[in-house]
């Protein structure tokens, strides 16, 4: 169990520097999930924890120690690698007990510790197996139960799930959240899929291009997204933005149309402003069929047209034309609208969110 | 006639021409080695007759008797033949798989300056014939004074082979996902131990068809070895077949029967190996 503590993490190839001096502290027993689009550096953020990379710059500490120049068999750590990067010419149970083989642990304790790490992940079946004869879930738990039996400070996942079909990565996402709750180590988890993100972790840490965009927990990043990058990135569907000018006590899309300014927002701007105005699905309802948050006279009603609609039972997603730009809403307790059709919406301006155009900094105060 | 009845018909008659195919390809294939039994088996007379004597009239071990025979009785010391090729073999075979394994495996898995350049270069080595080294190295080896050595054919050998291992080898590194030696080394392995440990056994199939190859190319190499050889100090079994050339005759049967013995090691280590020539080894590694 150790706290891990990156100081101006910096990685560079040649002259290109990928992650740019970063700071991240991950308090003890913490989950932990770095998101970002693929080429933002997490992975390679990562794998310097690892020490799988070397660091251009910046230390990086487990548990107290600067481990910069150890290699990763020093570090006590474990890993569970994308592609699981199971040994194939050795069956489960070698392939669980390799660590303790190699650290040279006395026949018993090994066969004890393949046992309990056995038995949390349900292997015992398995265990005569090779690789080659397991499904993917079964192969995605041998690398967890692997990692396990190390018995690290820290745990380091590089994407886990995103081999395996939707159905599959709903359970283990369920199963890795179990496994935290038992063994309380640290976790460090990286991930492309927000959903991961989210259901999974204590933390966020929303990275791009090489930076680190904002730190919170769930809640915090959907609800109090710092910049423009993270209302995008976070929330399914995605946030709708659109660029904006504040004139007086509205703001003025570039198609001409507009909306109230919301209240809170006046001490920050000033008329002329561009700003980035964004409003979740969550906030944007056909009237009558979602839930406004906050104040009532923050509700604005517009009548738009229906262009798209997809159902998924429960609700339907709802893509109306605004702005000459289509903006997705989510219909609670769905009726039946077709393209075409002219619906009156509800725009919850107290939950809106506006962002300087320029640094995409939120102005929220 | 019914669809399925003739469809039926067409599977039977293609499984039966696949059959004959086969067949007939691995006669053609075999002929040569038989001919060379059969010849090492039967009289002069019959290896010379023509039209070709099918079925052997006479069969005996004589040449097989002789050849083991002393010096005079028409023996040749092809126990010093043997010794000879083995040890050079396996020499250099042993320095050309070392060697490979740590060429192969810097191709497949570091990036350096001029590596494909590199790489090129000693794939260009292998266009040049054989054959057209044997003068230029006869000088360099007559200069070094390295000429009917063991030594002298195992670097030449070593040269050979080198190219290809590395090639071969660098081939099945590559297929050994890098993923694997990164969680060795976290499961608490140095770099030298998750190569051992995970990348080698792995790799091994292709590490042993690459020691095949060059143990054969060293055990049946003719050119060079007859010219950079001289004496029973460094004679191999393909240059000792030249002694049963004389000046006026060639005695068929005796070389055939050499030859026999040369094949058996050869067979004898390609059965052995190929057991461990297991592909597919490292399916279930990674992915679903």
């Amino acid at each position: 169990m150790a706290i891990v503590s990156l100081k101006k993490l910096t990685k560079r190839y040649g002259n290109m520097e990928i992650v740019h001096a970063i700071d991240l502290d991950v308090a003890d027993r913490e989950f932990i999930a770095l998101v970002g689009p693929s080429g933002c550096g997490k992975s390679t953020t990562l794998r310097m924890i690892a020490g799988l990379e070397d660091i251009s710059g910046g230390t990086i500490e487990i548990g107290d120690r600067i481990v910069n120049d150890l290699p990763p068999r020093s570090r006590n750590i474990s890993m569970v690698f994308q592609s699981y990067a199971l040994y194939p010419h050795m069956t489960v149970r070698e392939n669980l007990g390799f660590s303790l083989k190699i650290a040279g642990a006395p026949k018993e304790e090994m066969d004890r510790r393949v046992a309990e790490a056995s038995a949390i992940l349900g292997l015992d079946a398995l265990l005569e197996r090779r690789p080659s004869q397991l499904s993917g879930g079964q192969r995605q738990r041998v690398a967890m139960g692997r990692a396990i039996v190390r018995d690290p400070d820290v745990f380091l996942f590089d994407e886990p799930l995103s081999n395996l079909d939707a159905k599959l990565r709903t359970q283990m996402r369920t199963e890795i959240k179990k496994l935290h709750a038992k063994v309380k180590s640290t976790v460090i988890y990286v991930t492309h899929d927000q959903v991961e993100a989210m259901t999974l972790a204590d933390r966020i840490v929303i990275m791009r291009d090489g930076n680190i965009e904002q730190v919170g927990t769930p809640d915090e990043v959907f609800q109090r997204p710092a910049t423009r990058f993270v209302a995008g990135f976070i929330g399914s569907p995605p946030m709708n933005l659109q660029e904006a000018i504040v004139d007086g006590g509205k703001i003025v899309f570039s198609g001409g149309q507009s909306l109230p300014l919301p209240g809170r927002f006046k001490a920050k701007v000033n008329a002329g402003d561009k700003v980035v105005f964004g409003l979740r699905p969550d906030d944007l309802y056909p009237v009558g069929h979602g839930l406004h948050s906050g104040d009532a006279a923050d509700v604005h009603e517009i009548e738009l047209p229906v262009t798209v609609t997809e159902p998924l039972g429960n609700e339907t997603l709802v893509f109306a034309e605004f702005d000459r730009r289509d903006w997705v809403s989510r219909m609670l307790n769905p009726r039946r609208l077709r393209a075409g059709d002219r619906v009156a919406m509800h725009f919850d301006l107290s939950q809106a969110h506006l962002f300087s155009a320029e640094t995409g900094k939120s102005l929220r105060p | 006639m019914d669809a399925n009845a003739s469809a039926r018909l067409k599977r039977r008659v293609g499984v039966a021409a696949h059959g004959i195919g086969l067949f007939l390809a691995m006669l053609l294939i075999c002929l040569p080695g038989i001919w060379i039994v059969l010849s090492s088996l039967r009289p002069t007379v019959e290896i010379l007759a023509k039209p070709p004597v099918w079925i052997p009239q006479q069969v005996s071990l004589d040449a097989y008797v002789a050849m083991f025979s002393g010096v005079g009785k028409g023996g040749i010391p092809v126990l010093d033949y043997f010794r000879n090729s083995l040890i050079i073999s396996v020499t250099s075979t042993v320095i050309a798989i070392a060697i490979g394994m740590a060429g192969g495996y810097a191709f497949a898995r570091y990036r350096f300056r001029g590596k494909s350049a590199m790489f090129l270069g000693l794939m260009l080595t292998r266009t040049v014939p054989g054959i057209a080294l044997s003068l230029p190295l006869f000088f360099v080896y007559a200069r070094l004074d390295i000429i009917d050595t063991h030594f002298g054919l195992i670097l030449a050998y070593v040269a050979l082979n080198v190219p290809f291992t590395i090639w071969l080898i660098d081939g099945f590194f590559r297929q050994v996902p890098k993923d694997l030696a990164e969680a060795a080394q976290i499961d608490g392995c140095t770099r030298w131990q998750a190569f051992w440990q995970v990348e080698f056994p792995l790799a091994g199939p292709g590490i042993a068809s690459a020691g095949i190859f060059a143990f054969l190319t060293s055990w049946n190499e003719f050119a060079l070895a007859s010219q950079l050889t001289r004496s029973i100090n460094s004679k191999t079994l393909p240059v000792g077949l030249l002694d049963y050339t004389a000046e006026f005759t060639i005695d068929w049967r005796g070389m055939c029967a050499l030859a026999v013995v040369m094949i058996i090691p050869a067979l004898l280590l390609t059965f052995i190996v190929q057991k461990h020539l297991v592909g597919g080894l490292t399916s279930g590694a990674v992915k679903g």
